[in-house]
């Protein structure tokens, strides 16, 4: 039997990526009978499906932002399972803490759905599995050959550095409320800081979270329940969307870092008012995005979500097939 | 070249201006000659190199970037120095970074042909940040917010002297400038000016405030007309005449004619550069045509012809009169006047006035074009360089005000980076569309900032990135000095110096002025 062409049993459909033998979508952006889902981040991971097969962490994570109630039934995988007789398994992407690839094997071809993913250590998450294919669907956030990210530790070594520089001033780090808050934290901790770490209100849940998962954040106070003297200096974490809100005002002459793989950019972080910006990112660069294809052997990749036109040319140029594979819903939201 | 290419990215990302001149400081305290002077060279006048780095980089891009992607990232990042700097392959030369005096060394002594591999080799041995550097060094224009100005400033502030003491010998020096260093450091005699036409720093006044008035008496003030134009200094020495602006920015190149006029003279004057036609004053829109380009073509010395008016004189030939005073040297002006009349010059008439109630219902009455108000100088005063207390006063006549409705807001930088700040606002077209006519930063209080924040947030109808588009519902009454016509605005009029004078929560929008109102004030 030949082994059937992948768009035949694997589309897009207006509710998101459609497994058809299997009947179950990926990631999809309006609510389905029935999902797997790659990882806990709002433009993949959505409320209102009947049943979702996730990691244990995902699921937790879907539990925290949505409500114990945001689908009908949970299924936290657990090795390879047949669907529909399309068999399943969810490996881990190295995006963040329960983030995974979905392997789906039928009649003989193997997809490999990536969702978001790195190939950089990350203290608070598995790393990312690197399984061989025929299609492989990659995303493309950091499509340019511009994007090149600097190795975390480091980037945690020059925050550390400007704390110790600038004992008076309060370091105000904006930072994405699940993964990139947490790993900030982690790679602040494993490179020695261990004075209090102070939050937004809008980050506690999720870090709560993570220590329960048992990831180790240290000392964690609320900014809320902080006197302003006892900021004076401190490192707080925050939304990038609070950054330069009226929030920060209660803060002693904030010193505004932002980590980001948009970072590498200087309108960017300009844009952004950004004092100290930190090149950090829970995607892929470019050149693991190039190293990741070619390693998967995949002959045929599609791309999501991000900078598709560079990178599908990009596949072209190395002799592959390649897609952009527009999902509708799936916004730019990633850092 | 790491600790210049460190203090363009720390540059780059600072927006007071004390973080500035600090992280400045430390930098030319901490970094030796030559590569020091060759950094400040970059900052003020340019390094003394001539190349197309444009095409060179295109040349030297393509075995490492396919085109279209280059294309894509040249859109996404919006600077090509920056570009490249950030595609350039990491660490292919296992050779240390170059030194700025070792990029300068090599760039100058290639040839055109040689050149791209150079500039390669050069780009092979440095990390993304030296990179940067080094393309931004290459093509003459640093842009990271730092002015001559503020570059001298932080000299003069690391080796504690007034930044009027470097202007002084500043066109004395050369790149990269190690007599001046040596001088700076005590190692050394200071600079010579010598024969050169050289720029000796200006001194400055301050605006008229009503608690001034008791301590002066009419007899002891001279009063000109404060013109138009923009303050200029002219240099002169046999076979060297030099335009100077009041930071010390030569602009000679803008103004061959003026050059021309001086060539016979020999003095360093003080005066406003104005376009003048049958010897009335021009609006400063025409002299705008002039200012800031490195040449000039015969069309535009002839529609925009150019002229000085010269006030104060602070050498006659060779003789330092600056310890002067007012009255002395305004006699060795006129004097010096008769003795070169140079063309395309004349002095400005003092304002004979007994009394101040005189002189006020003169300046009520400037309305003419090219005046913007008065001047009144001490006539004991010696010529001081900055701007010191006492001694120069402008009076400027009274602003115009216009109604206008706010139409976007933006938020500030650096304090006022979590309040919108900076006002752009607009006149009525039509009854129901408003036109943008300026762009207002200044005027109120930090509690009316407080209020105008809140009031932006409670009525923004839009939100592009850190600007917020606003419902036509607060009126501002807007200070400026002078309407002029503007090809940059939609609404075809621009505001000279436009400042919030009044918030006017009272005023309905409806109630503001129209376009046609504000297009009557530009001048004929």
């Amino acid at each position: 039997m030949p082994t059937p062409r992948p768009e035949s049993w694997l589309y897009p459909t207006e509710r998101g990526l459609f497994c058809a033998p299997g009947q179950f979508h990926i990631d999809p952006h309006l609510p389905v009978e029935r999902a797997v889902i790659t990882h806990g981040h709002g433009d993949h991971a959505r409320s209102g499906h009947g049943a979702v097969l996730a990691t244990h962490e995902t699921i937790e994570i879907m539990k925290v932002r949505y409500g114990a109630d945001c689908a009908a039934e949970f299924q936290a995988a657990n090795g390879a399972q047949s669907i529909n007789g399309v068999t399943v398994k969810l490996v881990p992407a190295g995006h963040i803490l329960g983030s995974a690839q979905i392997v789906l094997d039928w009649q003989g071809s193997r997809a490999v759905v990536s969702g978001d993913y790195k190939r950089s250590p990350d203290p608070t998450c598995a790393p990312f599995e690197l399984v061989p294919c025929d299609l492989f669907i990659t995303e493309a956030t950091f499509g340019l050959p511009v994007f090149r990210h600097e190795p975390a530790e480091k980037e945690a070594r020059r925050l550390l550095a400007s704390l110790e520089a600038n004992p008076e001033r309060t370091h105000l780090l904006g930072a994405y409320n699940l993964g990139k808050c947490q790993r900030m934290i982690a790679l602040t901790r494993e490179a020695g800081y261990d004075r209090p770490i102070y939050l937004h209100g809008g980050l506690r849940n999720l870090c709560d979270l993570y220590v329960r998962l048992g990831v180790d954040l240290g000392d964690l106070r609320n900014v809320m329940d902080s006197e302003p003297a006892e900021l004076k200096g401190a490192l707080v974490l925050c939304p990038p969307s609070a950054l330069s809100d009226r929030w920060s005002r209660r803060l002693a002459d904030p010193l505004t870092c932002y980590a980001s793989g948009w970072m590498r950019v200087k309108g960017r972080a300009r844009q952004h008012g950004v004092e100290l910006p930190l090149v950090v990112s829970d995607h892929c660069d470019w050149p693991e995005l190039l190293t990741t294809i070619e390693e998967t052997g995949a002959a045929e990749i599609w791309v999501t979500h991000g900078r598709e036109d560079a990178l599908v040319h990009q596949i072209g140029l190395m002799g592959r097939r390649g897609r952009a594979l527009a999902l509708v819903g799936f916004e730019d939201e990633g850092d | 070249m790491q600790a210049f290419a460190e203090l363009l990215d720390r540059l780059v990302y600072t927006t007071a201006r004390n973080a500035k001149l600090k992280l400045l400081e430390d930098y030319f305290k901490q970094v030796p000659d030559p590569d020091r002077g060759w950094a400040l060279a970059a900052l003020t006048d340019g390094l003394p190199l001539r190349l197309s780095i444009r095409k060179t980089l295109a040349t030297i891009l393509e075995p490492h970037v396919d085109p279209l992607l280059y294309r894509l990232s040249r859109d996404y990042v919006g600077d090509t120095a920056e570009t490249v700097s950030l595609l350039w392959p990491d660490a292919r030369a296992n050779a240390p970074p170059p030194s700025i005096s070792d990029v300068v060394a090599e760039v100058s002594s290639a040839s055109s042909r040689e050149f791209p591999r150079v500039l390669e080799r050069l780009l092979d041995r440095l990390d993304v940040k030296g990179r940067f550097a080094l393309l931004k060094l290459l093509s003459g224009a640093l842009r990271v917010g730092v002015s001559a100005r503020l570059a001298k400033t932080a000299i003069a502030q690391a080796f504690g002297r007034a930044v009027e003491e470097i202007e002084e010998v500043w066109h004395a020096v050369t790149p990269p400038y190690g007599d001046m260093f040596a001088w700076l450091e005590g190692r050394g005699e200071r600079p010579d000016p010598g024969r050169k036409a050289t720029f000796r720093p200006v001194m400055l006044a301050h605006p008229i405030e009503e608690g001034d008035w008791q301590g002066l008496a009419p007899e002891d003030i001279a009063a000109e007309w404060k013109w138009d134009g923009i303050r200029v200094q002219l240099s002169a020495r046999p076979g060297d005449v030099r335009l100077f602006s009041r930071a010390g920015d030569d602009i000679s190149g803008a103004f061959p004619d003026i050059v021309q006029a001086f060539a016979h003279t020999e003095g360093v004057l003080d005066g406003e550069l104005l376009v003048l036609r049958d010897r009335a004053v021009a609006p400063f829109n025409d002299l705008q045509q002039r200012l800031n380009r490195k040449g000039v073509t015969g069309k535009m010395l002839q529609d925009y012809p150019a002229h000085i008016r010269l006030y104060d004189i602070l050498f006659d030939a060779q003789e330092d009169v600056r310890e002067l005073s007012y009255l002395e040297r305004r006699a060795r002006l006129e004097a010096w006047y008769e003795r070169f009349l140079p063309s395309l010059a004349d002095v400005s008439a003092l304002v004979p006035f007994a009394a101040f109630s005189e002189l006020e219902e003169k300046w009520r009455q400037a309305r003419e074009n090219g005046i913007e108000g008065l001047m009144l100088k001490r006539k004991d005063s010696p010529y001081l360089a900055g701007r010191p207390k006492g001694h120069w006063y402008k009076w400027k006549r009274a602003a115009l005000t216009l109604d206008c409705v706010l139409m976007y807001a933006q938020r500030g930088s650096g304090k006022r980076s979590s309040y919108y700040s900076d006002y752009t606002f607009g006149v009525w077209k039509t009854p129901d569309e408003l036109v943008p006519v300026g762009k207002a930063y200044s005027g109120f209080t930090d509690e009316e900032l407080l209020r105008l924040d809140r009031w932006i947030r409670t009525n923004t109808v839009e939100r592009f990135g850190p600007v917020r588009q606003v419902a036509p519902g607060l009126v501002l009454e807007i200070a400026f000095d002078a309407v002029q016509p503007s090809t940059r605005h939609k609404s075809g009029v621009a505001l000279r110096f436009p400042r919030v004078h009044r918030i006017r929560w009272d005023k309905p929008a409806r109630e503001a002025e129209t376009l046609a109102a504000v297009q009557a004030l530009i001048p004929s």
